[in-house]
């Protein structure tokens, strides 16, 4: 995790950048002689901005090319103060950068359910038996309809009761707490599936 | 007391019922009487139970036409080894007695593939011990969680080459390997039980369609070379020779290509495995006829489900044994079939070569109560 945020900071900072060209002048300078041949038909290098959506096309730069440092500072404020002015009119708070994380984090959650869902040791199964030989891509698992009553057992379930029902009955494990992560991994692939699909609880 | 009593009336019920289920499958036009009575006698029993629509109906519809000879099936029983998973050992036992019991015997039993659930050893040697309790004689099909792990060789040598062909009562029987995949594996340099989960995963994308392959159409070619056109013809493939869900591999990539070599045949039927439910389809002059699993029943596919199919109800997920079962196939003078699916616990369902000749406008199996979500 933190990790990814490092490498993000370091691209917006662009220092790194300027860094790398210093250090590796001399040896780039001669390959690009070499290489400008070969490069010409090469796309032009393009600069993206950490928010996702900036991006500036560098002329005459093509891509693999490495800036010279002044010119890296001053194509880094002249991006920054656009989308300082961009930020300056617009209305909501939030920026595409966090409509990024929303969208990384709830594909980080459902590939970690899908990893669950098919391997019945992560959730404690016993006989061999993982959720997707039922259910394959959570079919048959229609989030959607919960919570319900179900006959068999007495009771409005959630779509988790369900899940820890087949955890403890054909799978032979133990039930995982509502708030485990698996839980909550499961539930994000299931509704996945399901996305789309017009809620209808209590649809049996 | 009442609950004891109310057990032994349910225990009647169904002994008379499964006597009345298998009198059906045989029936003839003596046998009709003593049916028909004993339907009669059933319907009596029943006063105290939830009505079923299972009596005279299903007689008549039975008797409209002799069937040749009659074989029955076991499939996809998906076999751990028994300290793993001692459920699908005993399920698969249970489909074992219930063709065991059928009087008078069927004329051979077709095992339908996957065997075993990852191909291991222990499971396909599980598996040979189980079916070799079989009464009637067993035709063995392979199926791909049988294959991927060792590339065929433990099931080959347990059971013979997965492609074979018979003779049978005038109907020419072909057993067909339908399940090969092109090579996924090498590239990305997997173990042989790396290979063999990818294929065992039904929507694991990572592998390639199924295929009967080069090879096996050319054996195929040979094989229908010398069988006359009007001899009615009868495949078993472990998928359905044709194209119904891709991600599930509920496909044959060169099915079309298959069904060329069999359209000039004038009555062919395609019995598979694989799909794990009711599943009904017919292109020109091909009927085919999916079976049950001893396991667990897929749900149907999202898209692609063929139009003559009539659902089987959504499996119960609280009764384990819901959505699985086993069958017979009653196979008609001139060629094509009845199929009886023998679910457990529930009504048996058949599917009748008049359903399939008339386009499903006569004979129709009854429509789920709960079909697919």
């Amino acid at each position: 995790m933190n990790k990814r945020y490092m490498k993000v900071i370091a691209l917006m900072m662009f220092a790194a950048v300027s860094a790398f060209a210093l250090r590796e002048a001399f040896i780039v300078e001669a390959q690009q002689k070499q290489e400008a041949e070969a490069k010409q038909e090469a796309s032009p290098l393009v600069v993206q901005l950490c928010d996702g959506t900036s991006k500036l096309e560098i002329e005459g730069l093509k891509e693999g090319d490495v800036m010279p440092p002044e010119m890296a500072r001053n194509i880094a404020a002249k991006m920054l103060a656009t989308v300082a002015q961009e930020k300056a009119k617009q209305t909501s708070k939030w920026t595409a950068r966090d409509r990024q994380t929303w969208e990384r984090e709830q594909k980080r959650l459902i590939e970690e359910g899908d990893k669950l869902f098919h391997d019945w040791k992560a959730l404690g199964g016993t006989i061999g038996i993982s959720c997707d030989m039922c259910h394959p891509n959570a079919s048959n698992t229609h989030a959607e309809t919960y919570p319900k009553f179900q006959t068999q057992i007495k009771k409005v379930a959630a779509l988790r009761d369900m899940v820890n029902w087949c955890i403890e009955n054909p799978m032979k494990g133990k039930p995982i707490a509502a708030d485990d992560p698996r839980m909550l991994a499961l539930e994000a692939y299931m509704t996945a599936q399901r996305k789309g699909v017009p809620l209808d609880p209590g649809k049996h | 007391m009442w609950p004891l009593k109310w057990k032994k009336r349910e225990q009647e019920y169904r002994r008379e019922r499964a006597e009345f289920f298998s009198a059906v499958s045989l029936l003839d036009r003596r046998s009709f009487i003593k049916v028909a009575g004993m339907a009669a006698g059933v319907a009596a029993a029943k006063t105290a139970l939830p009505p079923h629509s299972f009596q005279l109906v299903d007689v008549v519809s039975a008797a409209q036409a002799q069937p040749a000879f009659r074989f029955a099936y076991i499939s996809d029983t998906h076999l751990y080894e028994r300290q793993l998973n001692e459920r699908f050992v005993k399920a698969a036992m249970r489909a074992v007695q219930d063709v065991n019991a059928l009087n008078p015997q069927p004329d051979f039993v077709l095992f339908g593939g996957d065997l075993a659930q990852l191909g291991q050893v222990g499971e396909l040697d599980l598996g040979k011990q189980i079916l070799s309790e079989v009464k009637a004689p067993i035709k063995m099909m392979v199926g791909e969680h049988d294959w991927f792990l060792d590339m065929g060789d433990k099931w080959k040598e347990l059971f013979g080459p997965p492609n074979y062909s018979f003779d049978h009562k005038g109907v020419h029987f072909i057993t067909l390997m339908s399940v090969n995949e092109k090579d996924f594996w090498t590239a990305k340099n997997m173990t042989p039980m790396q290979r063999m989960l990818t294929v065992a995963g039904l929507d694991n994308s990572a592998q390639s369609r199924f295929e009967v392959g080069v090879e096996g159409r050319n054996w195929l070619k040979a094989d229908l070379a010398k069988v006359p056109k009007n001899r009615p013809v009868v495949i078993f493939s472990h998928s359905p020779l044709y194209k119904y869900y891709e991600p599930w591999n509920f496909w044959t990539e060169d099915a079309d290509q298959v069904q060329a070599m069999l359209a000039p045949f004038r009555s062919v039927t395609v019995i598979h495995g694989h799909t794990h439910q009711m599943l009904t389809n017919r292109i020109g002059n091909i009927h085919f006829h999916g079976m049950l699993s001893t396991a667990w029943p897929w749900p149907y596919a999202p898209m692609g489900l063929p139009k003559l199919t009539v659902q089987m109800d959504r499996a119960d997920p609280f009764d384990e044994a819901d959505g699985t079962g086993g069958g017979q196939i009653s196979v008609h003078p001139g060629g094509y079939v009845d199929k009886h699916y023998n679910l457990w616990g529930r009504n048996p369902v058949v599917v009748s070569k008049l359903y399939l000749d008339s386009w499903g406008k006569q004979d129709a199996p009854p429509a789920p109560g709960f079909p697919s979500y």
